[in-house]
């Protein structure tokens, strides 16, 4: 009993379920302060920047990201920044900013998918092995902690290899490579959650009501188990723009003609920074740094924002008020 | 103010079908996981027995009180009775089922009966589901409730029954919302909404504070009223055990050591470990005498257990039959030691080689001297020992103290372990009331 | 009288939090003589854990403390840091309350020993470190041939006897333990109140025993202090407070305790107050059987009555402060259980 136990305010009209939850997950948000809320709310507006641009590429970019011609003259090859191409136009004749641009749009779709399949695989994995223990749990850890051991873009390679001669090379393809590679990140983390909770008192609460390891997994363990997986989820985010981004400067991503991508671009832009061409690297670079950055500061930020270990409250100085002492009554007797 | 209840005359003349729960020989053992040899070996490196030989009956709504210390068993015994701990041997015969052995999907319709309270109510209650949802939860799991309507009156009839009103501002209360004394009310509301014959109560109130404690064991008999409940009141704290038990089993060490009626134990307590039990519970009275006489040592470790009967290293009226051993031997010397100055302390030590050679021997008992004594030296200094210690109950237990070599030997009597026999109108495990050792006993 | 080791006079600590300071001890006054154990005693939220550890200077950051705490003549309150250490160990002792988790598992008792002996008196060689320690160790029961085990080789009522014990070998002059045996088994608790009360007649300490179990103030302490939100409503001799207790929460609370000779169960209503917030004027009002009119409006005022007990309730007066009609009973609303602790 070490801490000071402040008794709940009774009373209050009964919160709305689904109000407090959000407000569970809002309150620390409002209530951080210096470096984790400036970490945060940086990360969040780059991200959103970055989202605008993807969403509404086609309104933004001037032209297609496979257009070499408009109005009836072709572009220029490498032709400089300047009026009509404002970052410029690459060997294959493409306007530089639509291609940033419409890269975006492909990093987004390709990260939200990569995004979904591993948490939709990986974190009921990470339940039931946890859970469940035994022999389930071992094999498990044993392939996932192989996948682990893997330089992950050896494996994403690997991957997209294998499932471009099945699927073709295109969006999903690169996704569910990049997927293979998170798996296990969301496994172990939901996994140890599981592991520690299901000791609680509340889960055995559960088992003594009769409850059945189904329901005790859905509606005991996962909200109270769930809680690190954004933080996970906004830094594979992260990782995953990074993993296309290699992917594509090896040559292993997405074809040029399906969509724009900005590893591929990358690459092709070795050889003019040779000859003095720098606009056709810088843009794709700075974008991919950019995207990764913007997506790794709100990881960073909600994880100090929601770890209650990492978290500083805002402790304010207390000013006591002056106090007149009052020395003992001398008293004959009580009252 | 509400008072006493009248105490249950357990099932006289009733015969069985008063009985609820039948245990017999109940045993919960944990392996332990040993050390790297044995695990490449594949043998069990020794067991914790929680739980080593409990039989009892227990009687339609009657409160058994399940009253121990840490080490006790009495948490894993009454996890076991429900089915949430499997029990390793032994029967609970419980509406003409053995409930041992039986897999976890034939126990689960059960649960309906056979109830549990926790202990800490800040854990009991899942974080993220509110009241209504989680004191429904168990008719939902079973099948009992038909329409949304019909749950939530049964919800609400729960938390009246406990208390929690106006029940329209607890419905959508989350756990982290009520203080303590709330939750535990709401885990009550839980654990009898489908109204169980059984309710094994864990500590339910020592973490509350005191003020708070009166009001869950009033409501602890508020619903035994109303529902005809049978409770199992597991607690280490004698005076609510007192106050609101029928019967009181006191448990040391994964056995009972005495079993029956309230009033007859707190009256007339026979076993040496329920007496200092009831000695060293602190009144909240200046004036009462606080008795001197506190067993010495602490509860040893299960998986390692004392020869014999399990309190007798701790026993001040133990006796030659009790089970000693060469543990026991050093723990008196050592204990010896720190009474002593420091120079008769470094002289007398110097004699013996390392204590640690006498654990785990038994019967005869080898005791090496030190390199530069002999056995003679040694022997000679424990009957010195002896013959100052008049009090000291393992000198009872030593036949013999005999020298030889580099060793002295000490031979310590047959040791049994005491089983739980009726004594009157209790039940006892111990030698000084077992007819066949009591001309031995001490005078007491 | 001798000077007090200790004495607190209007001693408030304060914590800031987001909804505003939170008042955990509000004005206490209190002495603590040489050789005497002073029970403080309260439930969960009453402020008596945080007093400890302002006494020794233990309080987080956040924290103010103002009034005064003279030890042995020093003021506390204002020292800086570095002076406050250095008495904390050979001055000021401590002993907490969950020995399981207080001493070191990756450090033998031994290096525990040296390391505080080290710093306090350096002097002493290892030899003379290790007849200090097995002094000391030897007074609270503990073998000197374990004097090289780790802590995870004892069990929890010896570990806090090893905590007992290191804290005595510096002698200090006053020491506090912060709820000692609550983590402990009911016989082993005996053990050590029984061990506490021979060290001190020997070592003549004066005592801060924290505790909300009043058996164990009953039986190890000289004089109790009974603390409700942030604010000591009794202080006075054990054996006076416990036959004839003055304020109403010290009676409500010693007919809550549930004994051996419990016939009839008896709670408080309502629950401890938020200390960010407590109610006005007395603080107890609302949950307080005898309150009257004046008890909402004035904070009562201490009085110390004939038999040597101070406490604050205007059941006691002074008269001559209470307005018209204050001593009309208090009509409020009945405390449900919505609002209970």
């Amino acid at each position: 009993m070490a801490q000071l136990t402040i008794s709940p305010t009774p009373g209050g009209a009964g919160d709305g379920g689904g109000r407090r939850g959000i407000r569970r997950l809002i309150g620390p948000i409002a209530q951080a302060q210096g470096l984790p809320k400036w970490l945060l709310w940086s990360g969040v507006i780059l991200t959103a920047l970055f989202v605008i641009m993807a969403v509404f590429a086609p309104l933004i970019a001037p032209y297609d990201f496979a257009q070499y011609q408009a109005h009836g003259h072709t572009f220029p090859k490498q032709g400089a920044p300047g009026a009509g191409h404002i970052w410029g136009t690459t060997v294959m004749q493409f306007d530089v900013f639509s291609r940033v641009v419409y890269g975006a749009r492909t990093a987004l779709e390709v990260m939200i998918l990569a995004v979904i399949f591993s948490l939709v695989i990986g974190v009921p994995l990470g339940l039931l092995s946890g859970y469940f223990g035994g022999w389930l749990d071992r094999v498990l850890v044993l392939i996932m902690d192989a996948l682990f051991a893997f330089p992950y873009l050896l494996l994403a390679i690997v991957a997209a290899f294998l499932l471009s001669g099945i699927l073709g090379g295109g969006v999903v393809t690169a996704a569910l490579a990049i997927t293979v590679v998170y798996i296990p990140q969301y496994f172990r983390v939901v996994r140890n959650s599981t592991l520690s909770a299901r000791e609680a008192t509340y889960v055995e609460a559960a088992r003594a009501i009769g409850a059945k390891p189904g329901t005790i997994i859905t509606k005991y363990l996962f909200s109270n188990v769930v809680q690190s997986v954004p933080v996970i989820a906004t830094l594979n985010a992260a990782d995953a723009i990074s993993t296309l981004a290699g992917l594509g400067f090896l040559g292993y991503g997405i074809q040029p003609t399906d969509a724009a991508e900005w590893g591929y671009d990358l690459q092709r832009a070795i050889d003019d920074a040779g000859a003095g061409i720098w606009w056709t690297g810088i843009y794709p670079g700075i974008a991919i740094v950019l995207a990764v950055t913007a997506l790794t500061l709100v990881g960073e930020g909600l994880n100090d924002v929601y770890n209650p270990t990492l978290r500083r409250r805002r402790i304010g100085k207390v000013i006591l008020p002056p106090r007149a002492l009052e020395q003992p009554i001398e008293t004959k007797g009580d009252a | 103010m509400p008072t006493k209840l009248e105490p249950q005359t357990a099932g006289e003349g009733a015969g069985s079908d008063d009985v609820l729960m039948d245990v017999r020989d109940l045993e919960v053992h944990f392996a332990l996981r040993g050390g790297i040899v044995s695990r490449f070996t594949g043998g069990p490196a020794g067991a914790v027995r929680a739980v080593d030989g409990v039989t009892f009956q227990l009687h339609k709504g009657e409160v058994l009180g399940l009253v121990g210390e840490s080490g006790s068993g009495k948490t894993t015994l009454g996890r076991a009775l429900l089915g949430l701990v499997p029990a390793t041997g032994g029967s609970i015969r419980y509406a003409g089922r053995e409930l041992v052995g039986l897999g976890e999907r034939r126990m689960r319709p059960l649960r309906r009966d056979l109830q549990m309270a926790f202990q800490d109510p800040h854990a009991s209650l899942n974080p993220s589901m509110d009241l209504q949802t989680a004191i429904g939860h168990p008719l939902r799991i079973h099948g009992m409730a038909g329409s949304d309507a019909e749950l939530r009156e049964k919800v609400t009839g729960a938390l009246e029954r406990v208390g929690l009103a106006p029940v329209e501002r607890f419905l959508t209360k989350f756990p982290a919302d009520l203080s303590g004394g709330q939750k535990q009310r709401a885990v009550f509301a839980r654990a009898t909404i489908m109204d169980p014959k059984l309710v094994v109560a864990d500590e339910p109130a020592s973490m509350l504070d005191m003020s708070v404690r009166a009001k869950i064991i009033e409501l602890m008999q508020g619903l035994k009223r109303e529902l005809g409940l049978t409770y199992v009141y597991i607690t280490h704290d004698l005076a609510t055990a007192k106050f609101f038990c029928d019967r009181i089993a006191i448990m040391y060490l994964g056995r009972i050591v005495e079993l029956g009626p309230t009033a007859e134990i707190f009256a007339n307590p026979r076993h040496p470990y329920t007496r200092s039990l009831l000695a060293a519970v602190p009144e909240p009275d200046p004036r009462a005498e606080v008795s001197r006489e506190v067993p010495r040592g602490e509860v040893p470790d299960a998986a390692v257990r004392p020869a014999g009967c399990s309190f007798h290293p701790r026993c001040p009226k133990a006796f030659a039959v009790c089970g000693w051993e060469g543990r026991d031997l050093r723990a008196l010397l050592e204990q010896r030691w720190t009474e002593l100055t420091e120079e008769a302390y470094l002289a007398e030590s110097a004699q013996f080689a390392d204590l640690a050679a006498l654990d785990g021997q038994v019967g005869t008992v080898t005791v090496p001297a030190a390199s530069g004594h002999d056995g003679e030296e040694v022997a000679a200094r424990l009957r010195r020992i002896r013959d100052e210690q008049t009090d000291e109950p393992l000198w009872r237990g030593v036949t013999d103290i005999a020298a030889s070599g580099t060793h002295a030997t000490v031979v310590f009597h047959a040791g049994t372990d005491p089983t739980l026999t009726e004594t009157g109108p209790v039940e006892v495990a111990c030698h000084l009331h077992d007819p066949q050792y009591q001309s031995q006993a001490p005078g007491t | 009288m001798t000077e007090p080791v200790l004495a607190a006079e209007d001693l408030r600590v304060w914590y800031g939090t987001e909804r505003g300071p939170v008042r955990a001890v509000d004005g206490v006054s209190f002495e603590v003589h040489e050789g005497e154990t002073l029970g403080l005693v309260g439930e969960s939220g009453c402020g008596k854990s945080t007093l400890g550890r302002a006494i020794l200077g233990l309080l987080p950051r956040g924290a103010a403390m103002d009034g005064s705490l003279r030890f042995k003549g020093t003021e506390l309150v204002g020292l800086p840091r570095k002076e406050l250490e250095g008495m904390r160990g050979p001055e000021l002792g401590l002993v907490f309350q969950e020995p399981m988790t207080r001493l070191n598992p990756l450090m033998r008792i031994s290096e525990h020993f040296e390391e505080t002996l080290k710093i306090h008196e350096p002097g002493l060689g290892k030899k003379g470190m290790k007849e200090r320690a097995t002094e000391a160790l030897r007074h609270v029961g503990i073998p000197p041939s374990r004097y090289d085990h780790y802590p995870h080789e004892f069990s929890g009522g010896m570990r806090q006897r090893i905590m007992i014990a290191l804290t005595l070998v510096l002698r200090p002059a006053f020491m506090v333990a912060d709820e000692p045996t609550t983590a402990l088994d009911v016989l082993v608790e005996a053990q050590i109140l029984r061990l506490l009360g021979d060290l001190r007649q020997n070592f003549r300490t004066a005592m801060l025993l924290i505790t909300h179990n009043l058996g164990i103030v009953a039986e190890a302490c000289d004089r109790v202090a009974v603390m409700y939100a942030g604010r000591i409503v009794e202080i006075g001799d054990a054996r006076e407070v416990f036959a004839e207790p003055q304020h109403p929460y010290t009676r409500e609370l010693l007919a809550s305790t549930i004994s051996l000779h419990t016939t009839g169960l008896h709670s408080i209503p309502g629950a401890p107050p938020d200390l960010a917030d407590p109610p006005a004027g007395c603080r107890f009002h609302p949950r307080c059987p005898d309150a009257m009119r004046v008890c909402e409006q004035r904070e009562p005022v201490p009085v110390r009555l004939e038999t040597g007990q101070v406490t604050e309730c205007w059941l006691h007066g002074p008269a001559d402060r209470i307005p018209e009609n204050g001593t009309e009973p208090l009509e409020r609303e009945a405390i449900s259980v919505a609002d209970e602790a």
